[in-house]
C-alpha cells in the first residue's frame, strides 16, 4: 500500500462525491416563477418584496432600515476573508415566488415542485414521524400542514409570513428581539429582504412529543434565500424542530443567511436540529440565538455538511437561574470547503449551566474551524460550562483550527475546557483493515465512530440519514 | 521435513514465508527489523515464537499481516498463493488473522458492528441479522464475555483482558486459515489464559495454522504447539520442541546470543 495509491484513491472519490450530490440533491427544476426579481440589492427590490407581501408599514420601515445597515456594516473581518470578498452580492436573486398558492394537501403543491420534495423524502417522512411540516422553495413556503390536535391545543406552526399577518402582535413583540438587525452584517440583510421561514409557538404547559419540521429548498442559480424564524416556547412547555436544506450544484454561487430567533420561556424546553446539506456553490452564513430563562433548556443540534462556507455560532444567552444550554455540533469539509461554526454561550444569571461539544472532519483540502466564546457576566456566579472540540483530519492537506475564547467575569465558576486534533489513525485503519474491511469501509467506520455522539442525539431517521450523507461524502457512492 | 514440504505451495502447507526482511524507515534511512527469516506452517500445525524484547517479533507479524509502515523484502504464501503484494484486507479475506499486542480503540464503533462488517468481509456475503446475533452470543459465551460488550465502543475503555479476549472472539469468528498471535497470554490472569487458551484450541483444526508469540511456558502448556521458534535480532536462531521453553525458563536467552553471534559471523 504506498503513498501514490492512497492519493489515487481519494481523488476518484473527488469526482464522485460530486456526480452523487447532483443526482441525488443537486438537480434542479426548470425555472417557472410567478415572480423572480431581477438580480442586485436596493431599495426598490426591498420596497418590492414588502408590497408583494401585503406588509404593515412598521415592517417595510424595519426592512428599510435594515438594508442600510447592511451597507453601513463593513464585512466581517475575523474569518474568511477570501471566501467572504468573492460574493457578488449584485449577482443575487433576493426574492422568487414560485407558482402556486401555499397548499396544505401535498397534492395541491404545483406538479414539479411537488416531485422535487417527493425526491428528497418530504410527505414519506411527514406520514411517519413529523408533527407537521413546512417546506420552503425559493422564498415561500409552498406548503405546510400541522397535526390537529396541536391546533386545537393552541400550537401555532407556520411560515413566518403568515404569522406576521395572522398573529401580528407575538411577531412585532419578538421579531428582532433576540437578533436586532445590526447585530452583524448577514442579520441585517437577513432583516432587509426576508422571507418563508417558520414561525412556532407553543402555549404554556404543551408538550410537543413529535418533531415539527422545516425542510428548505434552493432551485434557481445565483439565488438568495433568507428565511427568517421565531420560535417560542411558553412557561413549561416543549418542542423539538428540525430543519434540512438541500441546493441543486451550480457553477456560479447562491447565498442563504437566514436568522434565527428563540426563546425558552421559564422552564420549557426548545431543541433545534439541522442537518444542512448545501451544496458546494452555496454561501451560508446564518444567525442563530435563543434567549433561555429561568431553568429552561435550549438545545442546539447543528449538522453542517456541504456548502462552499459556512459562517454559523448558535447562540444561547442565559437570562434566567439554573437555565441550560448546549451547542452539539458536527462539521464536514471536504475539497475546497470551509466549515467555519462554533458556539457562543453567555451565562447571564447565576447557577446556569452549558456544554459545548463541537466535532470536525476535515478531508482533502476542506477547512474546518471552531470559533466558540464562553461569557460569564459579573453576578452570575455557581455557573458551569464545559467546551469539548474534537478535530479529526483525513488525508494530509486537511486543515483544522480552532478559536476558542473565554471571557469570565466571576470566580466561582467550572471552567472545563478540552481540545483534540486527530488524524484517522494508521493503526486504527490497519486493525479494521486486518479484520478484511477495505480501506474506504474502514476509514467510514472510524468518521462514523467519530460523529456517533451527534448521530445518537438525532431522531432515528435522521441519524440514518446523516450517516449516508457522510457515506456519500467519504465514499462517492451509496449503496 | 521432507523437500516437497519445503515447496511453500505444497498444499500441506497454510503458510510460509521466504528469506523475509522487514525495514522501518529511520529518518533518511532503513533500518532492517527482521533480517531473512524463512518459515513453514502445515496444516494443522501449532508454532510458537519466543524471542526478547525489541528482537522484532510484533514487527514480524505485523509485515506478514501486511502494516503499511514497512518495507518488506522476500515472499509471503497463504493457501498455497503468494499474498505479499496483498493489501492487510485482501490477506485477511484470503484467511490470515493477527491478533494484537495492543489492540487500538476505535470509539463510537460498536463491537457488534464491527464484527458484522468484518464477518461480512470475511465471508464476501452480509450476514442476516438473527443468525448473526446466534453465532455472537455463542463465541461471547465460550469466551466468557458479558453480552453487553457488543454495544460497547470497540476497545474503548477496555481492560487489558478484556482485549485480548475480543480478539481470539475474533478468532473463532473469522476462522482464519493462519493466525498470528501476537502476546495473547500477556497481562491476562489465571482464569482469562485458560479461557484464551480453550478458545484458540478451539478455532484451531488439521486444515488451519498458527504462530503464537509469547514470553512464557504457561500458555503453551495449554496450546501445546508442536514447533518452538527462537527468534533474537531479526532471525530465527533456534528451532525445537517443548523443550526449547524449559531450556528458556531456565536460562534466559543470553547462551543463545553467543550461538546468534556465531552465526551471524559465519554468514558474512
Ligand atoms: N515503525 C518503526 N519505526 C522505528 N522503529 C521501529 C518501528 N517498528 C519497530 N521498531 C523497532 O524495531 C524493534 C523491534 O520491535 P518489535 O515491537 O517488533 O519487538 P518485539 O520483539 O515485539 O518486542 P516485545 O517483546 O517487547 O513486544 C524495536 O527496537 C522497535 O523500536
Ligand atoms: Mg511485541
Amino acid at each position: 500500500m504506498s503513498e501514490t495509491t492512497t492519493t489515487n484513491t481519494t481523488r476518484g472519490q473527488l469526482t464522485a462525491i460530486n456526480d452523487d450530490y447532483t443526482a441525488r440533491y443537486g438537480f434542479h427544476d426548470p425555472e417557472d416563477y410567478f415572480l423572480k426579481a431581477p438580480k442586485g440589492l436596493n431599495h426598490e427590490v426591498v420596497e418590492m418584496i414588502s408590497r408583494k407581501k401585503n406588509e404593515p408599514d412598521w415592517m417595510r420601515a424595519v426592512r428599510h432600515a435594515a438594508l442600510d445597515t447592511f451597507r453601513a456594516k463593513p464585512m466581517p473581518r475575523w474569518g474568511d476573508n477570501e471566501s467572504l470578498d468573492s460574493i457578488d452580492f449584485e449577482n443575487i436573486h433576493y426574492y422568487i415566488k414560485p407558482k402556486g398558492e401555499q397548499a396544505t394537501d401535498w397534492n395541491d403543491v404545483p406538479d414539479q415542485i411537488k416531485k422535487t420534495f417527493d425526491r428528497l423524502g418530504i410527505p414519506e417522512a411527514e406520514r411517519k414521524f413529523l408533527a407537521g411540516v413546512t417546506a420552503q422553495y425559493e422564498s415561500e413556503v409552498v406548503y405546510h400542514s400541522i397535526r390537529e390536535d396541536l391546533t386545537k391545543l393552541g400550537v401555532i406552526f407556520m411560515d413566518m409570513d403568515s404569522a406576521l399577518r395572522e398573529h401580528p402582535e407575538i411577531v412585532r413583540k419578538w421579531f428582532g428581539k433576540i437578533i436586532p438587525t445590526g447585530d452583524n452584517k448577514f442579520s441585517a440583510l437577513n432583516t432587509a429582504v426576508w422571507s418563508g421561514g417558520s414561525f412556532i409557538y407553543v402555549p404554556k404547559g404543551v408538550k410537543v412529543d413529535i418533531p415539527l419540521q422545516a425542510y428548505f429548498r434552493i432551485n434557481a442559480e445565483n439565488m438568495g434565500q433568507f428565511e427568517r424564524t421565531l420560535i417560542i416556547a411558553d412557561e413549561d412547555s416543549s418542542v423539538h424542530y428540525i430543519e434540512g436544506c438541500t441546493a441543486p450544484t451550480y457553477s456560479s454561487d447562491s447565498l442563504h443567511s437566514a436568522v434565527v430567533e428563540l426563546v425558552a420561556m421559564d422552564r420549557a424546553h426548545i431543541r433545534y436540529t439541522t442537518i444542512q446539506n448545501w451544496s458546494v456553490n452555496v454561501y451560508n452564513l446564518v444567525t442563530k440565538r435563543a434567549h433561555a430563562y429561568t431553568d429552561s433548556v435550549v438545545e442546539w443540534v447543528d449538522g453542517n455538511l456541504g456548502s462552499k462556507l459556512t459562517m454559523k455560532y448558535p447562540a444561547i444567552v442565559l437570562k434566567g437561574e439554573r437555565a441550560h444550554g448546549e451547542v452539539l455540533s458536527i462539521a464536514f469539509a471536504g475539497h475546497g470547503q470551509h466549515q467555519d461554526a462554533g458556539a457562543k454561550m453567555t451565562h447571564a444569571a447565576p447557577n446556569t449551566t452549558s456544554r459545548i461539544i463541537s466535532k470536525s472532519i476535515s478531508k482533502d483540502d476542506g477547512r474546518s474551524s471552531y470559533r466558540g466564546l464562553v461569557r460569564v457576566n459579573r453576578g452570575a456566579t455557581g455557573c458551569k460550562t464545559s467546551v469539548e472540540c474534537d478535530a479529526l483530519l483525513i488525508g494530509e492537506n486537511a486543515i483544522s483550527d480552532t478559536y476558542p475564547t473565554m471571557d469570565v467575569a466571576e470566580s466561582d465558576v467550572r471552567v472545563e475546557h478540552e481540545a483534540r486534533v486527530s488524524k484517522v489513525g494508521e493503526e486504527q485503519l490497519f486493525y479494521l483493515q486486518s479484520r478484511g474491511l477495505d480501506p474506504d469501509k474502514a476509514r467510514l467506520m472510524i468518521v462514523n465512530g467519530f460523529i456517533e455522539p451527534f448521530v445518537k442525539e438525532l431522531p432515528m431517521e435522521y441519524a440514518v440519514e446523516l450517516n449516508r450523507l457522510i457515506e456519500l461524502e467519504m465514499e462517492g457512492s451509496v449503496g | 521435513m521432507s523437500d516437497a514440504l519445503l515447496n511453500p505451495a505444497n498444499p500441506a502447507n497454510v503458510f510460509a514465508c521466504r528469506n523475509l526482511h522487514v525495514f522501518v524507515k529511520d529518518g533518511d534511512q532503513e533500518k532492517e527489523i527482521v533480517r531473512g527469516v524463512d518459515l513453514t506452517v502445515q496444516r494443522g500445525q501449532k508454532h510458537a515464537l519466543m524471542g526478547p524484547n525489541g528482537s522484532g517479533k510484533s514487527t514480524l507479524a505485523a509485515a506478514l499481516m501486511g502494516h503499511p509502515s514497512y518495507r518488506v523484502e522476500g515472499e509471503i504464501w497463504l493457501n498455497g498463493e503468494r499474498v505479499d503484494a496483498l493489501e492487510p484486507h485482501e490477506r485477511a479475506r484470503r484467511g490470515m488473522f493477527l491478533s494484537f499486542q495492543y489492540p487500538v480503540a476505535v470509539p463510537g464503533v460498536t463491537v457488534a458492528n464491527f464484527l458484522r462488517a468484518s464477518l461480512a468481509a470475511r465471508r464476501g456475503t452480509e450476514i442476516p441479522v438473527r443468525a448473526f446475533r446466534q453465532e455472537l452470543n455463542e463465541a461471547f459465551a465460550t469466551m466468557g464475555i458479558d453480552p453487553s460488550f457488543i454495544t460497547r465502543y470497540l476497545n474503548d475503555g477496555f481492560s487489558g483482558g478484556e482485549k485480548k479476549k475480543l480478539e481470539i472472539l475474533q478468532m473463532l469468528l473469522l476462522k482464519p486459515a493462519f493466525s498470528l498471535l501476537d502476546e495473547t497470554d500477556s497481562g491476562l490472569d489465571i482464569d482469562a489464559l485458560k479461557v484464551v487458551s480453550d478458545g484458540i484450541n478451539q478455532a484451531s483444526g488439521p486444515d488451519n495454522g498458527l504462530l503464537l508469540v509469547t514470553h512464557y511456558q504457561r500458555i503453551l502448556n495449554h496450546v501445546q504447539p508442536d514447533v518452538v521458534h527462537v527468534f533474537m535480532s531479526g532471525r530465527l536462531v533456534r528451532t525445537g520442541g517443548m523443550e526449547l521453553v524449559t531450556a528458556l525458563e531456565e536460562r534466559g536467552y543470553d547462551w543463545l546470543t553467543d550461538e546468534a553471534a556465531v552465526a551471524e559471523g559465519s554468514r558474512t
